[in-house]
């Protein structure tokens, strides 16, 4: 799963290189002129301190951080120090323990956060609090909290519930959208029954790391089938494994990914990558795809695939993406990720920099430099240019409920162990979903 | 935005300029302390001498072994016996895991295969094209083709060999893999080739004997050139045949350097790891003790699973290596 985020934070690297060259040209805002410090009154007091902020986001994407925080330190002459590293996860326990902890830390999961509340990490202010509570679902707060009390703001989001597709091979077959998952099966059956192409391209080939595209699709589905409680108790084991509620899920994972109507050769789906699959939407040869936003990048470069706007009927290879629908139109879960900002000091400087980066000012400011959306509930659509990054606001601010990657947060023998091989296993071997979830359950470890 | 365009204009010599400095600093710091060494072995009396001869030139290589190989495999057989965390002692429990899933049986079935197969048609290839070249025109040309895949890494062979598998399910899609369009050639339809085992594993088997011929014909090769012409004619006078010559003259005469290619081949196929990485991950019921080892250690975060397999890797080597040893020493005897 890394590597592909690595690969998604290359094709991120070369728009914001983009950007930056962009931003050099023209008079930016950020060289102080056209800049109105009325907007950060509420900051100031704070003058000639220092904030540093450590993180996993290093350049180019770090650039555009400081970039839309050059207002803010102008007006405030509050200094931010931007630490990027990708050394963040073995550095930060060393640094708290050895009495050198950050100001803020941008955590890249929540479980790591978890470790360090009450343990360094410090509640965030009622300002904050206050202003995650206007800003964000109940869901993104709830991953900044532990044992009740409120530690992390969120930041970034990304979000994984897409189906790929085709808009124009969508509408020169006068197929439409789906929007509940019965629909969806409707349209599956639709393009077999038509023939032209395979309604669907699946592949859990990711060398190493092979499977975990079936873990994502049983988590998409879970969220889908059980309650978000379900979710989150199938997650930390407090449910087995081989729980009916996980078993409906991936009975009905299998209703796709093991029919072969819809996927060709069940099979291959093991040896099929995950890239070669995605491929099959760009050059016609199935019509939909399930995978995150990072898929597009890869789309684009290796291809040929123009990311186009929903909408947009008429461009060759131009994909886009639709939200894998629930099971009705009123269960609307979304999967994904994001990161949170938490904080070791709480200096006022620190607070009103934490502050800062929840409201809907500072999150349309760094959406418009591009690559980047969060869940803030102000942030306006119009900000967002990437026709993908749109769909995932949109998805984020219809979310009933959000949760993230669950083979994430399992322990490591599970979610990047057992859970990958068995997913694979029950497609490559025909292995029934009993035998799979039995498996998976054995493998939790005791303790 | 300013800042950025001064950067690019930075001469190279100032990131050069203090890396030299510490370079000349370091060799000079170097050979002040190896001036020094000698200097107070010369001053010493010629019994301390031999003493401080010893010291000086085994002193750095030992605490290298010391750090580098004798703590990691005191540690790694320590940490068998614990559990996932190397926390508690959990006695043979990793051991009775290995030997009674399913899955790792299947591994050390793999590995087993893999340590049959790959010295014995690696070598018996090697040496019936070292033969066959022996006295051959233009052999140059043969050997060397045989000899390239030698020069490409497990990953990089791993890569090429995976396009020559390659299975393409999706009928509104082109087929690139080669043997899939051998196999179509002759009406057969291709099977997915990486998938299905034990097909998957003999595959796999097939670049790593496509790898190690190479070696095997060369060192056999030159150990032949060293078979004596008069005794080759001598057979010849004798009426002796061809497969005859082969059979009584070049094998007994090349007999030791054929132990040491099969033995080296070994130790290198119970190490493989490369491969099978890149090729299929260790799915599909291909996998290996050396990449299990890596999984349970570094994928699931299970260091006694990872131990105890390094520990039976480790055990699986002893043999080999303490054969090869009695052989060096055989041969030393003879001499």
């Amino acid at each position: 799963m890394k590597s592909s985020k690595g690969r998604a934070l290359a094709v991120a690297a070369s728009a914001a290189i983009a950007a930056l060259v962009f931003a050099g040209c023209a008079p930016a805002a950020t060289d102080g002129t056209t800049v109105n410090c009325d907007d950060y009154s509420q900051y100031k007091g704070h003058e000639g301190t220092e904030v540093e902020i450590y993180t996993t986001i290093i350049d180019p994407e770090a650039a555009l951080f400081k970039e839309s925080l050059a207002d803010f330190e102008k007006c405030t002459e509050i200094t931010i120090n931007w630490n990027g590293t990708q050394e963040f996860e073995a550095q930060i326990p060393v640094r708290v323990e050895g009495g050198t902890a950050p100001d803020l830390a941008i955590f890249p999961q929540p479980g790591l956060l978890a470790k360090f509340a009450g343990n360094g990490l410090v509640e965030a202010s009622a300002e904050v609090a206050a202003s995650v509570d206007a800003n964000y679902s109940p869901d993104w707060k709830n991953y900044g909290t532990v044992d009740g009390k409120f530690y992390a703001a969120p930041l970034g989001a990304n979000v994984k519930s897409f189906v790929w597709y085709s808009p124009k091979v969508f509408a020169d077959n006068g197929y439409t959208v789906p929007t509940t998952w019965d629909e969806l099966i409707t349209l599956s059956d639709k393009i077999a029954a038509d023939g032209k192409v395979q309604p669907w391209c699946v592949g859990f080939g990711s060398g190493e790391a092979t499977g975990w595209v079936g873990t994502d699709w049983m988590e998409d589905i879970m969220l889908r089938t059980a309650s978000p409680e379900t979710y989150d108790a199938w997650v930390t084991h407090g449910i087995k494994f081989n729980d009916p509620a996980v078993a409906k899920a991936i009975a009905q994972a299998g209703s796709i990914i093991k029919n072969p109507k819809y996927v060709g050769d069940v099979k291959s789906i093991a040896t099929t990558t995950f890239q070669a699959g995605g491929a099959g939407v760009v050059d016609g040869s199935c019509a939909m795809h399930r995978q995150a936003s990072f898929l597009g990048g890869i789309l684009k470069d290796d291809n040929g695939a123009v990311i186009v706007d929903p909408s947009d009927t008429t461009t060759e290879n131009g994909i886009s993406v639709f939200y894998f629908p629930g099971s009705s139109a009123d269960n609307k879960p979304a999967l994904g990720g994001g990161e949170f900002v938490g904080a070791f000091s709480d200096r006022p400087e620190v607070q009103a920099v934490q502050l800062y980066l929840t409201t809907p000012e500072w999150n349309n400011k760094k959406a418009k430099l591009g690559g980047w959306f969060s869940a803030n509930k102000g942030l306006d659509e119009a900000n967002v240019a990437d026709p993908v990054n749109k769909v995932a606001v949109q998805i984020l601010k219809n979310a009933t409920t959000f949760r993230f990657d669950g083979s994430d947060v399992m322990p490591a023998a599970v979610g990047a162990g057992s859970f990958w091989k068995e997913m694979t296993a029950w497609v490559a071997e025909g292995k029934s979903d009993k035998a799979v979830l039995d498996a998976i359950e054995k493998s939790w470890p005791k303790k | 935005m300013n800042s950025s365009f001064f950067a690019l204009t930075k001469s190279p010599w100032d990131t050069i300029g203090p890396n030299l400095l510490q370079l000349v600093l370091g060799l000079i710091a170097f050979s002040a302390i190896v001036y020094i060494c000698f200097l107070v072995a010369s001053r010493a009396s010629v019994k301390t001498q031999d003493w401080l001869k010893y010291l000086i030139f085994l002193v750095p290589a030992s605490l290298l072994l010391l750090i580098g190989l004798v703590y990691p495999t005191i540690r790694t057989l320590i940490m068998a016996f614990m559990d996932s965390d190397s926390k508690e002692f959990v006695g043979v429990d990793n051991f009775v895991w290995a030997f009674t899933m399913p899955e790792i049986l299947t591994v050390l079935k793999n590995t087993a295969i893999w340590v049959l197969l790959v010295p014995l048609l690696a070598t018996g290839l090697g040496l019936a094209v070292a033969y066959m070249t022996d006295r051959m025109k233009r052999a140059a040309v043969v050997t060397s083709l045989i000899f390239m895949p030698m020069a490409i890494s497990f990953v990089g062979a791993g890569v090429i060999w995976k396009f020559v598998y390659d299975y393409q399910p999706n009928k509104f899609k082109a087929d690139i893999g080669l043997l899939s369009a051998i196999t179509k050639a002759f009406g057969v339809t291709p099977p997915n080739w990486l998938l299905e085992a034990p097909l998957n594993t003999l595959l796999l088997i097939v670049v790593m004997i496509w790898i190690q011929t190479g070696f095997a014909m060369v060192v056999l090769g030159a150990a032949m050139k060293n078979v004596p012409d008069e005794v080759v004619e001598a057979a010849m006078l004798d009426g002796a045949k061809p497969w005859a010559r082969f059979i009584r003259i070049t094998l007994p005469m090349i007999r030791s350097t054929i132990v040491v290619v099969l033995t080296t081949t070994m130790i290198g196929t119970l190490k493989v790891f490369d491969i099978v990485r890149t090729m299929t991950g260790g799915n599909f019921s291909t996998s290996v003790i050396a990449n299990e080892m890596y999984s349970q250690s570094f994928r699931a975060m299970d260091y006694g699973h990872g131990s105890a397999l390094a520990i039976i890797l480790f055990v699986g080597c002893l043999p080999i290596i303490a054969y090869n040893i009695r052989q060096l020493r055989l041969e030393r005897t003879e001499r």
